[in-house]
């Protein structure tokens, strides 16, 4: 049984290399996550974010170095650990033909709820799934589909949620209601959050850490506060923007 | 918290209930999957049951070898269906974009096959137990008459499907949906060679060596030694089992390599073609 000790990080990367083939994805890579922080992800398309990620879930094996979960090796000791942490993405769905409730019934299942019938009443309160427990998957919106990925995210309350962009295709009002949301799962239950997204604004107010990726390497590593300072910016967008066209230099390299 | 302790238990049946109940909804709230089931296995039955009834008033041989066409097509559709609702049942998760949520659950590989097996057998169930009762009602053919020798037969033939199964599942996680035909056509691959209609000697000596490597020619011949020579052949049976085994074990070994290959090349959560 592993039982890390309350300062250890509980995500890990460390000199990761992943090739496929003759691409060169994620070359070289060190971070590590600090107990109950929020980090972002961030980079252009073949920037490398989700093959870090799927790293960490255990769904890629390293080429060279190493990824430890909660002080379990992915994805080799993956079985661990998989059960303390969960993730969401637009890009996966839940089985469209099954109602809310069973989704939810079979997710809560899998993760081992003691009490799934229990869990799945707190998660429609906390996140107004009453009206529609009982319909369809397949025949919600997408806000309500979203709050759904979200339900089934926390339904064993993981102390590591990954998401890749969670609030993707959502109308302005519903992504900050969800991200009202994870705000308060994280600060309740203390968890450990890794984000990927594209919406900056989203990052800014969530996040308390972005690593800038590009063509699989580290370009900045700090703060959203710091690196909008450093680079001379007004916001985070911006910030992005240079580092992903190379247009623009950072005042200082250190914190 | 809420999740039980250990939930990192090596095999869980719980994690395997939940996948049979996932299906069992999936199944429960669609008819024309459930009609799908039974269609098939009852057009076969009637054709080649109207076939052998033509063909034994015209031939005295099939008029005393009474029951093997269709005791053939139906044997033949537990070995086909029971692979099919394996690798149907599998590929509802691509189709559904439920792999990654799967793959990234405790769900382990293990459970995940446990529970395509108990998949394939409650819908074989659903399309083979209605079926039979038909042949009983419009040829007089009473599948369940063969009694312990069927439930051996079933059992091989099962194994069979579902050592095929496996490889099949193996084979869409390394490349996703483009590998699909296989799933619907791999075990046509069988047909010929495993003499589901006619005995093995019929077959060019060079393909009847071919054709003894495979278990189901095994569970065919000695079903027709049950219906013409009213005698069981338990060597048969038990040559079969063994033959099973290595195949099951073979399909295993091939899904873990094509799942590593998968995590490997990154295909795990992708699942399109």
């Amino acid at each position: 049984m592993l039982a890390p000790a309350a300062t250890e990080s509980p995500i890990v990367v460390d000199r990761l290399v992943k090739l496929y083939k003759t691409v060169k994805a994620v070359d070289g890579i060190s971070f590590s996550l600090e107990s109950g922080s929020c980090v972002a992800l961030l980079g252009g398309n073949g920037a490398g974010k989700t093959t870090t990620i799927s790293t960490i879930m255990g769904l890629v094996e390293p080429t060279e170095g190493r990824v430890t979960v909660l002080g379990a090796a992915m994805p080799r000791q993956r079985h661990r650990v998989l059960h303390r942490m969960n993730f969401e993405s637009p890009y996966v769905n839940m089985p469209m033909r099954l109602t809310v409730r069973q989704n939810m019934n079979v997710f809560g299942m899998l993760y081992g709820c003691a009490d799934v019938a229990g869990r799945i009443r707190a998660l429609a309160d906390q996140l107004d799934l009453h009206e529609f427990l009982d319909r369809q998957t397949g025949k919600l919106s997408s806000g309500q589909k979203t709050r759904v990925a979200l339900a089934k995210s926390l339904i064993n309350e993981p102390e590591i949620l990954l998401l890749d962009e969670p609030t993707a295709s959502l109308d302005p009002d519903t992504a900050d209601w969800v991200r009202g949301r994870l705000e308060r799962y994280r600060r309740e239950r203390g968890a450990t959050v890794l984000l990927a997204s594209h919406n900056m604004g989203e990052v800014e107010r969530l996040c308390d850490r972005v690593i800038m990726l590009k063509t699989g390497r580290i370009e900045d590593d700090d703060t959203p506060a710091r690196l909008i300072a450093r680079y001379g910016r007004s916001n985070l967008e911006e910030v992005f923007l240079d580092i992903a066209r190379g247009t623009g230099e950072a005042r200082e390299t250190t914190r | 918290m809420s999740v039980q302790s250990p939930a990192h238990v090596a095999f869980s049946p719980r994690r395997v209930g939940a996948m049979v109940l996932r299906h069992w909804y999936l199944l429960s709230s669609s008819w024309p999957r459930v009609l799908d089931l039974i269609y098939w296995p009852a057009v076969q039955m009637l054709m080649w049951g109207f076939l052998q009834t033509y063909i034994s008033q015209n031939s005295g041989f099939f008029a005393q070898a009474a029951g093997t066409f269709i005791g053939a097509v139906m044997l033949w559709d537990i070995l086909f269906r029971g692979q099919l609702g394996f690798s149907i049942s599998f590929l509802e998760e691509m189709y559904a974009r439920n792999l990654g949520n799967l793959m990234m659950s405790p769900l382990r590989p293990a459970e995940f096959v446990v529970a395509l097996m108990i998949q394939s057998v409650i819908r074989l169930a659903i399309g083979m137990v209605p079926v039979s009762l038909l042949a009983i009602a419009f040829f007089g053919f009473n599948l369940w008459g063969m009694g312990l020798a069927l439930a051996v037969f079933f059992m091989n033939l099962l194994l069979t499907s579902w050592a095929i199964g496996i490889l099949v599942a193996g084979i869409l996680l390394r490349h996703g949906l483009g590998a699909e035909n296989m799933a619907w056509s791999f075990m046509f691959l069988l047909l010929p060679v495993t003499c589901v209609y006619y005995p093995v000697e019929v077959l060019p000596s060079w393909l009847q060596i071919f054709a003894w490597m495979l278990p189901p020619t095994y569970v065919f011949e000695g079903m027709r030694a049950l219906l013409i020579q009213q005698v069981f052949r338990a060597d048969l049976m038990l040559q079969a089992f063994a033959l099973n085994a290595v195949l099951f074990a073979g399909g295993v070994a091939g899904f873990l390599l094509f799942l590593k290959s998968a995590r490997r090349e990154g295909t795990l959560l992708q699942g399109g073609d």
